[in-house]
């Protein structure tokens, strides 16, 4: 099974991949839960990540949250990335508040 | 003031996988597809609807909505809508009649929150799907999954919600049915209906215009949002909240999101409105429970978490 390491997280964390499952899946398991979770379905944006090693494959995003040139620097939603191999992530703080309406 | 809007008549939302999507609108929450075009859209509706469809997927490199309609009564009041809309500074596009297969001509028109909204009076009446009109039966036995009933609403997010209202009161004759307001008194969302519904759309505000929060569907019975919520277990579906209820409008309800990450409720109950009613109002401070009446507390992905 894969493992994944969170390069930046506040405490350095690892979480395993069962086969079929999404990055953020296997994150949304772990009870640290790195990666910010939102409509798990390539839409929202919210659980940005950036690759900074490791094989995958991943299903289509958003282009209004992953333009060509960050696809092309190694970002990617969470959600629509099934890892290949041990991978090494990085979290994108996408500050929660500066998102949040009714605020 | 009724100015002869009917109902919700339609959504065209844009997914990323057109026969992933078509999957979950028809198999989870039980909608019938109807139709496909040479634009590879696909329509479905839920069975009780009478007209052809009431929604539309298309396959786009960012999900959210096209666009609502709504159905007016007949092509005076159409025209008269069009004429209104126009005097009051709206750009009206028109769309010609089939571009949307089986819907007649269709004017659409951009809101201050930064979404496109469409009147049309004629769409193609195949009828309640899978019984008859004369003698029917209580339903059709065939239904798939959440055997959701009809589109009922969609609430979106986008700022000048206040100009917005304004528009959606003064020209098309909505009513405000339900309201949140902040403690400097800004009206922060708006339920508006044309019906007797607590909600025919819905608007909260939010910085950024043109964001879909989520297009909603009926069901008969709290027991049926339950099912609902199995099946959205069943099939590993992803969940937002729920099963739960509303502090607006006390519908009970559960959220989850379609494969491309556009948001989807189903839900049931819920409170009515006559013209005569004055706005139910909910305090922006107690929003926690005026959105999820049993937790009382705001979880921050309802906020943010749009397409």
């Amino acid at each position: 099974m894969p493992t994944i390491t969170v390069e930046n997280a506040e405490a350095c964390q690892t979480f395993e991949i069962k086969p079929g499952e999404s990055l953020l899946v296997g994150s949304e398991k772990c009870l640290s839960r790195a990666i910010p979770v939102g409509c798990r379905g390539g839409g929202c944006g919210v659980c940005k990540v950036r690759i900074v090693m490791g094989r995958y494959d991943s299903k289509r995003m958003s282009k209004a949250h992953i333009c060509e040139r960050q696809a092309d620097a190694g970002y990617v939603l969470a959600c629509r990335v099934y890892p290949l191999s041990d991978m090494r992530i990085e979290v994108v703080n996408q500050s929660q508040a500066e998102k949040a309406c009714l605020k | 003031m009724k100015k002869g809007v009917m109902r919700p008549g339609h959504v065209q939302i844009r997914v990323l996988d057109l026969e992933e999507a078509v999957a979950h609108y028809r198999d989870l929450l039980g909608l019938i597809e109807m139709d496909r075009d040479d634009q590879g859209r696909a329509y479905l509706k839920g069975w009780t609807e009478v007209d052809k469809f009431s929604v539309v997927l298309r396959q786009a490199d960012e999900p959210g909505m096209d666009f609502m309609g709504f159905k007016v009564l007949n092509n005076t009041v159409l025209e008269q809508l069009e004429s209104d809309l126009t005097a009051y500074g709206c750009a009206v596009e028109q769309i010609a009649a089939g571009e949307l297969a089986g819907c007649g001509r269709r004017i659409r028109f951009e809101v201050p929150t930064g979404h496109r909204f469409e009147l049309y009076a004629e769409k193609e009446q195949t009828g309640k799907w899978g019984v008859s009109n004369v003698n029917p039966e209580a339903w059709p036995m065939d239904l798939k999954g959440m055997k959701a009933t009809r589109f009922d609403h969609c609430l979106l997010y986008g700022p000048n919600v206040e100009a917005t209202y304004a528009l959606f009161r003064d020209v098309l004759g909505f009513d405000l049915a339900e309201q949140v307001i902040d403690p400097e008194g800004n009206r922060v969302a708006a339920f508006l209906t044309a019906s007797m519904k607590a909600h025919d759309i819905a608007f909260i505000d939010c910085p950024e215009p043109g964001k879909f929060h989520h297009a909603s569907f009926f069901l008969e019975t709290w027991e049926s949002v339950l099912r609902a919520a199995d099946l959205i277990s069943m099939t590993n579906t992803s969940i937002d909240i729920g099963p739960t209820r509303h502090g607006l409008t006390h519908g009970q309800t559960i959220y989850f999101f379609d494969p491309s990450g556009n948001r989807n409720e189903v839900f049931c109950g819920g409170d009515y409105h006559y013209p005569d009613h004055e706005p139910v109002t909910w305090k922006a401070e107690d929003l926690g429970k005026a959105i999820f009446y049993h937790d009382r507390v705001l979880n921050e992905r309802f906020l943010t978490v749009l397409t």
